[in-house]
């Protein structure tokens, strides 16, 4: 991008293109001459998504940020973890990269959107995507509580029935009861105990109250069982028990390998490996993942010749010039 | 088309849902689409009330009856409701002529469910051949466990994520109803894929979407290293498998932290000039990013020593007009009066005709051509009842009034 034939190359590949997304800081693409506004010229279909930590516009504009800064600035940091009993320690950060990789699913609703919309009327447009946007979004309940009724959240705890996993034998489970008749199913599968009976735990609000009198003596029967029998043991009942899952467990689920979910990929370096696919399963367009990830360059010919039109010798040309 | 001349107020203009979707999971992947511009339509019942309805995050606060709840207020935005009793075999003819002119039917009740319904994907093709249905559910509608229950806490947890989140001394930690959301965004993701291809072939289809599997997708490093390695990932709070320094730092101000994260050797001398180049940051246990990384717990404690002189705000401009990434660890109150969340723009007020005045969220992203606006609020349970019976499917009023009394419209 450095030089004016990498950008004119670029411009062609984008008159070709429908989509064109990047994640520059703001400004960059502008001043190389292919913002938004440049590249409309050459396609006014083009739908162009910049991902960036805080938009393309506002006082953050400029800021730099790694995934522990973005998550943190999205609020959700500081609720967690969720249900704290340490005031005096850290808020965390959510595991994995998990809040860059909801930046990207986010992204891809607004990309696929405006190419419908696209697709129908010939106008593309440009999407400015705000990390910290969409993170906010993801705990909008939370933001908009403190805007309607000025009530501060954070992750120490706040009563609440049955928030965290609980320890079985063998590891942790995690029970959620939301409605009245999940409540009696519980006290039914375990075996109908008296303190459950307590007319304070009949209403969602008063199992909220109360959480603290109930959590306990839950967690002292789900002592006695291992996640799987337990697992499978509640949800006969009809009442949402769910074990924490650890990569291994994911790796063996029968459920997910009912479901395909992981699928081998043979990639030209790390070989044949199986990978994590897709969460959905589209009935006339099943997904395959056919190519690993490319290598470095790896389809400079089949772009640059075959789609552009390049010759092998002009191949030659601009890798010698630093062009590719 | 025409171009130019016709204003597109927004992406999914014209787009129909048959929307049977509740709670969050389901119901915010139906209100992504239509703030978008779709039109959606909310098929509820009495007899069949969705949770976040009667639901509250304030114990009790602000909060009567099934047209109170701010939760769902805020993820159905712009949807119009109809009651229908599904109960009754007249309330599924009725929601079937609502999916004929219909564009996309969701759901998310358990699998199988709305086949006993006679709602099943097979019939709704029958009667809307390129109808795009997605069923969202917690583990998906194939494989041994598809008739299990879930909620935002289960997603986290069974996906993996909740091992992953939380103290390295602590337990698992289930997250906020992020995952829900999560989920959510999944669904609107192969809805409005699925759109591009019907727009471009003329085919619908069925989408079998599993939340927990969802989440796993976005943990897929820690899956990649047990596929590759063996080796099983567990919580490290908020530090990271290669950078130190890489924490949240305790400021001046009752529970207020900054985050901070080094990278490069640039970014290290950066963040030791704007410290003043103490002593303890020439020391050998931090001369490279490997020292910085095995001796992080002193370096964490030291950066602390001289965060907590300042604000987070004040630690935050310091370092990045330095190129060091920081930010604060913001809290609700924090996010709602800082400025540049108020410059984006993304809350806005709307009127709910039984709560009044309501902060909301629309989209998280800024379309340059057909930026997207919040007008509506949630509806109330059947306020477009005769839009709907008698607009679109030319419904008499007398009709209508029967079956309201048949409780078949309840």
């Amino acid at each position: 991008m450095g030089t004016e034939t990498g950008r004119t190359i670029l411009r062609e590949l984008v008159k070709q293109a429908h989509v064109f997304v990047e994640d520059n800081p703001p400004g960059i693409m502008q001043e190389l001459g292919l913002g938004y506004e440049h590249l409309e010229a050459v396609n006014p279909r083009l739908v162009m998504t910049s991902i960036t930590p805080f938009g393309q516009t506002g006082p953050y504009r400029d800021y730099k940020a790694y995934e522990l800064n973005s998550f943190h600035a999205g609020g959700e940091g500081y609720l967690l973890p969720l249900h704290s009993y340490e005031p005096d320690r850290e808020p965390v950060k959510a595991g994995s990269i998990v809040g860059d990789c909801a930046c990207g699913l986010s992204s891809a609703v607004a990309t696929l959107s405006a190419v419908y919309l696209a697709a129908a009327t010939g106008m593309g447009q440009h999407i400015d995507v705000s990390k910290q946007d969409v993170l906010m979004s993801l705990v909008q309940n939370h933001v908009c509580t403190y805007a309607n009724l000025e009530e501060v959240h954070s992750r120490i705890r706040r009563g609440f029935l049955l928030v965290l996993p609980m320890e079985c034998k063998d590891g942790y489970i995690i029970i959620t009861i939301v409605t009245n008749r999940e409540w009696d199913s519980l006290k039914q599968v375990m075996g109908n105990p008296s303190w459950a009976d307590d007319e304070r735990f009949s209403s969602w609000v008063g199992r909220h109250l109360y959480g603290d009198d109930i959590n306990p003596r839950v967690q002292e029967w789900v002592r006695q069982f291992t996640k799987q029998e337990l697992f499978h043991k509640v949800q006969s009942y009809g009442v949402v028990a769910v074990p924490v899952a650890t990569a291994e467990d994911l790796a063996n689920s029968p459920q997910l390998k009912a479901r395909g979910f992981f699928v081998e990929v043979e990639h030209q370096i790390a070989g044949r490996l199986r990978y994590p696919a897709s969460a959905y399963d589209f009935s006339e367009t099943p997904s395959t993942m056919g190519r690993a990830a490319p290598l470095l360059g790896q389809h400079n010919d089949s772009i640059y010749c075959e789609r552009l039109g390049y010759s092998r010798e002009d191949l030659v040309l601009l890798r010698e010039s630093g062009v590719i | 088309m025409s171009s130019g001349a016709q204003p597109y107020r927004a992406p999914l203009e014209g787009v129909r849902v048959a929307d049977f979707s509740w709670l969050w999971a389901g119901a915010y992947a139906t209100g992504l689409l239509s703030l978008l511009g779709a039109e959606v339509i909310k098929i509820e019942s009495m007899t069949r009330v969705d949770q976040t309805r009667v639901m509250t995050f304030t114990l009790g606060k602000a909060f009567h009856g099934v047209e109170s709840s701010s939760v769902f207020n805020a993820i159905n935005l712009h949807k119009l409701s109809v009651k229908l009793n599904l109960k009754k075999p007249q309330g599924v003819e009725l929601a079937k002529r609502i999916v004929q002119i219909s564009d996309v039917a969701a759901e998310n009740m358990r699998p199988g469910a709305m086949e006993s319904l006679g709602l099943g994907y097979e019939v709704l093709r029958e009667i809307k051949p390129d109808i795009v249905m997605l069923s969202s559910s917690a583990f998906g509608a194939k494989g041994p466990w598809r008739t299990y229950g879930g909620y935002a806490p289960s997603f986290a947890c069974a996906s993996g994520l909740a091992n992953l989140t939380g103290y390295s001394d602590g337990v698992p930690n289930p997250m906020t109803g992020s995952t829900d959301l999560m989920a959510a965004i999944t669904g609107s993701f192969a809805l409005v894929a699925a759109l591009n291809y019907r727009a471009e072939t003329g085919e619908g289809q069925h989408i079998d979407l599993s939340s927990v599997e969802s989440q796993a997708v976005l943990a897929g490093d820690a899956l990649m290293e047990y596929l590759m390695n063996g080796k099983v990932q567990s919580r490290v709070g908020n530090r990271d498998r290669i950078m130190a320094p890489h924490n949240c730092y305790r400021c001046r101000g009752e529970d207020k932290w900054v985050s901070i994260a080094v990278s490069t050797p640039e970014e290290w001398r950066a963040f030791c000039s704007v410290m003043g180049n103490p002593d303890w940051a020439k020391d050998e246990r931090f001369d490279n990013e490997y020292e910085r990384w095995l001796n992080q717990d002193e370096l964490d404690r030291l950066v602390t020593e001289w965060t907590i002189n300042f604000t987070h705000y004040e630690v935050t401009e310091m370092l990045q007009r330095a190129g060091v990434a920081a930010m604060p660890s913001f809290s609700n109150e924090e996010i709602v009066k800082d400025p540049h969340f108020q410059h984006r723009g993304i809350s806005a007020v709307v009127e709910h005709s039984a709560m009044g005045k309501q902060v909301v969220f629309g989209v998280p992203w800024r379309f340059s051509k057909t930026p997207v606006k919040v007008r509506k609020a949630s509806p109330l349970m059947g306020e477009s009842n005769s839009y709907v019976f008698g607009e679109l499917l030319g419904m008499s009023n007398g009709e209508i009034e029967r079956l309201v009394a048949e409780e078949v419209i309840y």
